[in-house]
């Protein structure tokens, strides 16, 4: 499968769960910040990912879980650096380099565009 | 409750439910009222509100079910609803609900809704629409930053559901 007809493919996946426009959907664009998902959206996409694709996605796989709960991974609001190297390991797809200047917990899930989605699915399908 | 009775229930893949529809519901008299200024008479229709809590029970205990009830299974999002009849008084709503998938973290479901009108019983069951809902296991999905803490108690199955389930012949774990 190559990588327009993956991104072909997420972007249908991201406009039925995010109802957003496809024109919106573009590789750079952040699933919270511009395209407005919430919690609960990310499980969904997902399950839909899933579904798409003919793959099974595990729990924290694709989105981080766990972080924020976990002391040593935040202090006073910011993912300390154990965190983000955890992050870094578990979450090999993701582009972790703007968040480290400016480590907030509330901005963890900013860190997911489109494209991150897309260079999980290209791992995921190639095994 | 927005349900009446569990009718069938195949533990982890589907439910199905009815809501008997009845003037006796106070809310059928203010949905629609008459409105004699404009000449209008009353319509006591089910709100579609009311017809997707109906289904979002109906799907929610099927969720709930599935693990033995220790979740807190919460409906979190409405993918997609379509409701193309009204149900009046003396008819009979039907929800089927499907598990599409579950995990830890929560839950997808597909439902169908049929209407069976007791004037027309020749007809028998028509549907009438179908629902895509997503539910959150509440204390998996505290999100990416964090979120509330909500009590240690099962809030969600409570004394209504707990009586619902009994009627229908399905157990509660206490």
């Amino acid at each position: 499968m190559t990588r327009d007809e993956i991104l072909g493919k997420v972007r249908g996946v991201l406009v039925e769960a995010l109802a957003a426009d496809e024109e919106e959907v573009t590789p750079q664009a952040s699933l919270v910040r511009d395209l407005g998902a919430e919690s609960i959206d990310f499980l969904d996409i997902v399950f839909k990912l899933e579904q798409a694709f003919g793959i099974k996605i595990g729990q924290g796989e694709l989105f981080p879980e766990g972080v924020a709960q976990d002391p040593r991974y935040v202090q006073s609001g910011k993912v300390t650096a154990e965190g983000i190297a955890a992050m870094k390991a578990r979450l090999p797809h993701v582009d972790f380099t703007a968040f480290e200047k400016d480590p907030q917990v509330s901005r963890v899930a900013e860190v997911f565009t489109v494209d991150t989605v897309v260079r999980f699915i290209e791992k995921k399908v190639s095994k | 409750m927005w349900i009446d009775r569990v009718v069938e229930l195949v533990p982890r893949q589907r439910l199905v439910a009815v809501k008997n529809v009845s003037l006796a519901e106070e809310h059928l008299h203010d949905h629609f009222a008459p409105d004699r200024a404009r000449g209008l008479a009353a319509v006591p229709v089910m709100p579609a509100s009311l017809i997707l809590e109906g289904m979002a029970q109906a799907a929610g205990i099927l969720v709930g079910h599935a693990e033995g009830f220790k979740h807190k299974v919460i409906l979190a999002k409405i993918g997609r609803a379509e409701i193309e009849h009204d149900a009046g008084p003396g008819m009979t709503l039907r929800y089927t609900a499907k598990i599409e998938r579950i995990d830890d973290q929560g839950a997808a479901t597909r439902g169908t809704i049929e209407l069976l009108d007791h004037a027309r019983p020749v007809t028998g069951y028509v549907t009438i629409g179908s629902v895509e809902m997503m539910f959150s296991h509440l204390d998996n999905n505290m999100g990416m930053a964090g979120g509330p803490e909500f009590p240690a108690h099962n809030f969600v199955f409570g004394d209504g559901f707990k009586t619902l389930l009994r009627m229908s012949g399905v157990a509660f774990p206490e």
